[in-house]
């Protein structure tokens, strides 16, 4: 029995039929349904262990805060991070990109660039567009090839003294593809720049060692990982993150309070203003111990191959057009294609009467749509749970999309 | 009722009023935020009436078959009936189970006509 098969009588929701058939979940790249596991611990926590975080002295205040800070020990085991001062939780990879975008913003000047790629989700795109709005700071895009590849000498002649940040997503939401992130962000240290890599696509699916990929900042969200909404991550490294001022205030987040100033708090606290996500950090523990469990290169070798299958199957398709790296080894588990004459919206209605959930769109990619030249794609993703008769019955029914409109 | 009616189909395969005028009095174009379609209306008037009307866009088979049949409602009509037209007057030319999340793409051609002929209106 292979992963998805062994995996599935977990996901409590793979049961449901739609429209008349069993669910086929294609959507994971959006957000990954949730184990048993991860649904109970997070009904365990409420029903036993819940109070507010830190500033409790009571068993139940202890027992949470217990539970909230060894979920950050797990996500520092789990991505490889040195330090538990290195990882904040947030509301998500958005929130997280955003805490970084305000904070380096306020230190740029006129004339400093943050180079992005093409490929950026908006959520990687837009919170540097403010950042350089406000503080009269340029942004500069590294081209996408036609090959769904970053063109690396273009991002080589980017790089000057000017570059500030380097914020680039580690695998594309779209394309799939896997970029260079430990060698760009070496090139990007030359000139003195700090980096972003955005993980939302890569730490649900891949191996991951934040160290070695040596980046400064790393962000991710626990949703599309089998946890809850509302918890992510940001990883920054210890050097970058303690000369940093925090990006909002609140309780918390600081150590001693006046009237007309305060003293920060040590790290990862300082960035973390408020009573925070604890019962979606217990979620997201459960969910790395789940996916810890399987093993990440066993979680990357499955998923490729059912990648690998749909674009295979696809591409025999007539008047299907398949997007990004055709290497599945190059690739994260997105599939992105599209029907001749089937409007990305018309496929994926029409493959949901057939319980089949995919995404059709833009996928918050609009730049990236334009440099394709198209309105938006159809995307198959695939996750831990995911089996080859999804694939196959994804086939089947885009095989017949055009007969059907 | 299916999701994509009859009509939906028919209209999306075989529109009738597809294409572009030359020397239109009045041109509309929109986009849908949710999924990037655009629709451009283009229309001739004489008397306060559509005389002539064409659709033209990339989106999806609801919006194309939204905007064919409003043209179609809409021939030979007093250009004020397309303010009183709502997205349930459509909806039952389509006879389709259009769910919320795509109700846009029928409002779209809407909007797309009456902010036309609103501007006609204002430039007159």
């Amino acid at each position: 029995m292979n992963m998805g098969e062994k995996t599935r009588r977990d996901f409590p929701i793979l049961s449901r039929v739609v429209n008349g058939y069993p669910l086929a979940y294609l959507d994971s790249a959006a957000s990954s349904q949730k184990p048993a596991q991860v649904i109970e611990a997070i009904q365990r926590y409420y029903e036993t262990h819940h109070a507010n975080v830190h500033r409790s002295i009571h068993t139940l205040g202890e027992e949470a805060t217990e539970l909230y800070e060894s979920a950050r020990d797990s996500v520092r085991a789990f991505i490889g991070a040195r330090h538990r001062e290195e990882i904040v939780f947030t509301r998500g990879t958005t929130e997280a990109i955003n805490l970084v975008a305000q904070v380096i913003g306020r230190t740029l000047r006129p004339g400093d660039e943050i180079i992005v790629t093409e490929m950026e989700h908006h959520s990687n795109l837009i919170p540097w567009q403010m950042a350089c709005r406000d503080h009269g700071a340029v942004i500069r895009a590294v081209p996408v090839l036609g090959d769904g590849y970053l063109d690396l000498d273009a991002y080589r002649r980017l790089l000057s003294a000017r570059t500030k940040v380097v914020a680039l997503a580690h695998v594309s939401n779209v394309l799939g593809t896997i970029n260079p992130v430990a060698m760009m962000a070496e090139q990007a240290h030359q000139v003195g720049a700090l980096v972003l890599a955005d993980g939302a696509q890569s730490v649900p699916h891949l191996p991951l060692d934040v160290a070695s990929l040596g980046v400064d900042f790393f962000a991710f969200s626990g949703h599309k990982m089998l946890g809850p909404t509302g918890i992510g991550v940001l990883y920054g490294r210890r050097e970058v993150l303690g000369r940093l001022e925090p990006a909002w205030g609140g309780g918390e987040m600081i150590k001693e309070v006046w009237i007309d100033h305060a003293q920060w708090n040590d790290l990862p606290w300082r960035f973390e203003p408020g009573t925070p996500p604890i019962a979606g950090a217990v979620g997201l523990h459960a969910a790395i111990e789940y996916l810890g469990k399987l093993g990440m290169s066993q979680v990357s070798a499955h998923e490729q191959s059912l990648t690998a299958a749909a674009m295979e199957a696809l591409a025999r398709i007539p008047g299907v057009t398949l997007y990004g790296p055709r290497n599945p080894e190059m690739k994260g588990a997105v599939v992105a294609f599209n029907v001749e004459g089937i409007h990305p919206h018309d496929g994926a209605a029409l493959l949901d009467q057939r319980g089949i959930a995919v995404r059709a769109g833009h996928h918050c990619a609009q730049p990236l749509m334009k440099r394709l030249g198209i309105a938006g794609t159809l995307r198959a993703s695939f996750s831990v749970y995911s089996v080859a008769e999804d694939v196959a019955r994804l086939a089947d029914a885009v095989a017949s999309l055009r007969s059907e409109l | 009722m299916a999701l994509y009616s009859s009509v939906i189909r028919d209209r999306f395969r075989r529109p009738r009023f597809h294409g572009m005028l030359e020397r239109p009095d009045v041109t509309g174009e929109d986009v849908n935020p949710l999924c990037g379609d655009r629709v451009r209306i283009q229309a001739r008037l004489a008397d306060g009436r559509l005389t002539e009307a064409r659709w033209s866009g990339d989106c999806c088979a609801i919006a194309a078959a939204a905007a064919d049949v409003l043209l179609e409602l809409m021939a030979g009509q007093p250009a004020a009936l397309a303010r009183e037209m709502t997205p349930a007057s459509l909806l039952e030319r389509l006879d389709a189970d259009i769910r919320p999340s795509r109700m846009k793409c029928v409002a779209l051609p809407l909007t797309v006509l009456q902010g036309a002929l609103d501007g006609q209106e204002v430039a007159r």
